[in-house]
């Protein structure tokens, strides 16, 4: 007896993802799952912190957080207690590109989490008292955070990577900047990012393409067009070999380490992210997880991940070990990049990396959340609604050649910039 | 989870403690009752397995959970269990160093392992047709452990690390340390998951291998599968490879001391530069879901909802909206313990607000509670979204999963689990004002400050 076709099939495949266009022309990619009744969908919205005014950090995110406290009739507690009473998720977040949103909601509540989603996108208050509410949680987390070595070495690394760019202000702002939002900020950010344009959509769950359709048009469909985005200039990460500490008295230092990148959408990307996998990735077997963590104990975490903005992409890693060993590890970390440009993996970490990373890729897409997540990221990345049927073929195609083309582009000569938060003392 | 608004700084429950900085956090939800059909047999050896079935895709999600944890740790030897976790990686007699993470990896599946205060857990998620692979290898190591002082040490040198990332590098961990080994004046749940620094530092091979043979053994665990497999299936799998597995007659025992009756008001403090935000949080101790079986858990667990559950909550309500005197207000209750368990509260100052005039208006708001707080509206809102969060958890093999294997490790039943829905709604305004009456009480509660440190003089 083998484990095949012992259970019923109910499937939840993102393969299935069918597109549904709505009477008012949102698009959106639609996976139909009867089996748990609720309904995930997400969203994302053209345009995000990298939009901020100069001087003013924050206000994308603020938006953000304003929009559930408060909409059309509806005070901010109104708002909260309509959600809560009938559990729906309601969440946003602002990244550098992106206004990204989020609904969960029980099958039995669609109508009303979708009604309030619209009051929400199209309709915020931006009521003075939530204002002044939201800015002060936010300053809190601000000053929470404000000596957390990790925080510290990642805002650093931005400023040092990006000066000058967007992309070197952090997304939420600072004590400062976000003191000097006002209520006319928010409205034109609203204005600038919540729009119909730039808008993609993914559902997924116990809901069908013709409800789905009509949800959509109430969610979204009422919305301007919005208003034109500010160009963000292309950039790439700046300061390669320069080592910057940034001082605070704890007894480990928090490091954070780029090199070059390959855009998503590039076709070497999926080379870069193979290499990625063998380097750092996420997974126990990884160069640096061996040789940092495995053999000398150096850190507990330790790992790299590629960044792919619309405007930059790199290669960027973290680590943290004590003070008197942070120059070992990175001496580790340096060899371990130098190895992969001048020998590359081995034919048999090749296989290895493109085993896991094809043979995991449906782990990604497990719950409806997650799924409804992927969904729209590829559509926002502009990769196709067929992306997921081919990514493990591009994955597993990927050669030797391929590899030493995206090594050139991402580690090229091996110099990283280097921000570490802590007292190193060999550094 | 819901139980924290937006970026707000927000005191957190202890979570478990991984092997490495990817696992997903451990759900504090229920799964639904007339929710999927759960199995659950024995094995001839004593193993106990639970079968969740999910086949919206094919893939598993493979646990092995263990029936001890950090409050089992053997007096000086803090962080055993933890520390036994991270070595239960290097490998057995049959399957060398990395063998099994690597053929986890190369069947291109995810795994982790995380340590509780009552259990110790490692998963797999795999395509369904490598589970009896996992089982073979999970079996293995469930006795075939082989330790070397070579690999003992560099680990060791690991859970530093992990301690120095978590904990002394950040003031609030430390309160939060200091404020739990204050509340349990007796019972180990004071100790910390992951041991003291110096503790940790003594941990040898020997603790771990002794630790590793007392409590690990078949009728000391319990297998959960969630994903797209037959109770038929997992059974005949599990037969062929866990019930080879040698019993050793008895489940081990756990010793664990009683919490006194608690009669003294603690407060303490955590003064520090780095602290430039203060906060304020408060731990009561209270019964968990096995030490209060008359229902008090879920009235405590309904009550941390009506009174620190989000933005609707009677805290956030009262402190941040109505009195403006904090910018986040909560509360939690982590029922899902053997012993007794804290019940925490926990605001964070608006600017200006002092943690002294702060303290003054929670306990105010505290003592409205069984007059004000525990309306018919607010009560329905709170089981709405309790109840609701069980439905959300069953879109999740994993989480659902993490949910049975918890439940069962700390003694609980699958009927339990089951009801759990049900008895949250049944719970009356009558208990939860006995609840807040009876538990948040000055004498049962630890009161902590993180401020900043005034200048060196």
């Amino acid at each position: 007896m083998n484990l095949v076709d012992t259970a019923p099939r109910t499937a939840t495949s993102p393969t299935a993802a069918l597109p549904v266009a709505t009477a008012s022309g949102i698009e959106a990619w639609h996976v139909e799952s009867p089996v748990v009744p609720l309904i995930a969908l997400a969203f994302t919205f053209e345009g995000g912190a990298a939009q901020d005014p100069e001087g003013k950090a924050g206000v994308a995110q603020m938006l953000a957080r304003l929009l559930d406290e408060g909409a059309g009739e509806l005070s901010s507690d109104a708002f909260q207690e309509r959600l809560a009473a009938r559990a729906i998720e309601m969440s946003f977040h602002a990244g550098p590109d992106s206004i990204g949103g989020s609904l969960k909601m029980l099958v039995k509540h669609a109508d009303e989490a979708i009604d309030l989603l619209a009051l929400a996108l199209a309709k915020p208050r931006f009521d003075a008292d939530a204002i002044e509410r939201v800015r002060a949680q936010t300053i809190a987390g601000l000053r929470y955070q404000q000596n957390d070595p990790g925080v510290m070495a990642s805002r650093r690394f931005f400023k040092e990577a990006f000066a000058g760019h967007p992309y070197g202000r952090p997304s939420s702002g600072t004590v400062e900047s976000v003191s000097a939002i006002t209520r006319d900020d928010l409205v034109a950010m609203h204005r600038a990012l919540i729009g119909r344009g730039g808008i993609k959509v993914a559902a997924v769950g116990a809901i069908d393409g013709a409800r789905l359709a009509d949800a959509l048009d109430r969610a979204f469909g009422r919305l301007d067009l919005a208003a034109p985005l500010k160009a963000v200039p292309q950039t790439a990460i700046q300061d390669l070999g320069r080592r910057i500490v940034v001082d605070i008295d704890v007894p480990q230092s928090v490091l954070r380490f780029g090199m070059g990148g390959v855009p998503w959408r590039d076709p070497d990307f999926i080379p870069a992210y193979v290499l990625n996998h063998v380097l750092g990735g996420g997974s126990f077997t990884s160069r640096l997880f061996q040789e940092v963590r495995e053999k000398r104990g150096l850190a507990y975490s330790v790992g790299t991940s590629l960044v792919s903005h619309r405007a930059c992409s790199m290669t960027w890693g973290y680590t943290a070990t004590k003070n008197e060993r942070v120059g070992e590890a990175l001496t580790v970390i340096a060899e371990e990049i130098g190895r992969l440009i001048s020998e590359g993996p081995s034919d048999e970490e090749l296989q290895k990396a493109k085993d896991y990373l094809t043979g995991s890729y449906a782990l990604g897409f497990d719950t409806s959340t997650k799924i409804a997540h992927q969904l729209v990221q590829i559509a926002f990345e502009g990769l196709g609604m067929d992306y997921i049927a081919r990514r493990n073929n591009l994955v597993a195609n990927v050669t030797q050649a391929d590899i030493r083309r995206a090594a050139a582009r991402t580690f090229a000569d091996g110099k990283m910039l280097v921000v570490a938060a802590g007292r190193p003392t060999d550094f | 989870m819901h139980l924290f608004r937006k970026d707000t700084p927000a005191l957190r429950p202890p979570r478990a403690w991984s092997n490495a900085g990817r696992a997903e956090a451990a759900p504090f939800g229920r799964s639904e009752a007339g929710g999927p059909e759960v199995s659950a047999f024995t094995l001839d050896n004593g193993l106990d397995v639970v079968v969740v079935p999910d086949h919206r895709a094919p893939v598993v999600t493979h646990m092995i959970w263990y029936r001890n944890g950090s409050a089992d740790d053997p007096l000086g030897q803090s962080g055993i269990a933890h520390f036994l976790e991270h070595l239960m990686f290097k490998g057995t007699e049959k399957h060398p160093i990395g063998a099994f993470s690597k053929a986890v990896s190369g069947l291109g599946g995810q795994e982790n392992a995380f340590t509780s205060y009552d259990y110790t857990a490692y998963f797999q998620r795999v395509a369904r047709d490598h589970l009896e692979t996992m089982m073979e290898f999970e079996a293995d190591r469930m006795t075939g452990l082989v330790l070397e002082d070579s690999v003992v040490a560099p680990e060791r040198d690991v859970v530093l690390e992990e301690r120095r990332m978590r904990v002394e590098t950040d003031p609030s961990a430390q309160l939060s340390e200091a404020m739990a080994a204050s509340l349990f004046v007796h019972h180990p749940y004071g100790i910390p998951i992951i041991g003291w620094m110096h503790e940790i530092e003594g941990l040898n091979r020997e603790h771990a291998l002794d630790y590793y043979k007392r409590f690990y053994t078949p009728e000391n665990a319990i297998l959960v599968v969630a994903g797209d497999v037959t109770p038929d299936v997992v059974r005949r799998l599990a037969d062929g490879t866990y019930g080879r597995v040698t019993p050793q007659g008895t489940r081990p025992t756990r010793l664990r001391a009683r919490e006194p009756e608690p009669k003294a008001l603690r407060r303490l403090a955590v003064e520090d530069p780095k602290v430039e935000q203060p906060t304020l949080q408060r731990l009561y101790l209270a019964p968990s879901c096995i030490t209060a079986r008359d229902g008090d858990c879920h009235a405590l667990e309904l009550l941390a909802e009506v009174l620190g559950g989000g933005s609707t909550s009677y805290l956030y309500r009262k402190l941040v909206m109505e009195q403006g005197i904090a910018v986040n207000a909560g509360a939690w209750y982590m029922g899902s313990a053997i012993d007794d368990t804290r019940f925490s509260v926990y605001a964070i100052p608006a600017e200006g607000v002092s943690l002294e005039s702060l303290e003054e208006a929670v306990d105010r708001t505290l003592r409205r509670v069984p007059a004000e707080a525990l309306d018919a509206e607010a009560t329905e809102r709170a089981k709405t979204r309790l109840v609701a969060e069980t439905v959300y958890s069953s879109d999740s093999q994993s989480s659902l999963a993490r949910i049975y294997g918890s439940a069962l490790a700390i003694g609980e039943t699958i009927e339990e689990v089951r009801r759990w829905p049900a008895d949250i709604e049944g719970v009356t305004r009558d208990r939860l004002a006995a609840a807040a009456e009876r538990y948040l009480t000055p004498a049962r509660s630890v009161t902590g400050y993180l401020t900043k440190a005034r200048d060196a003089a």
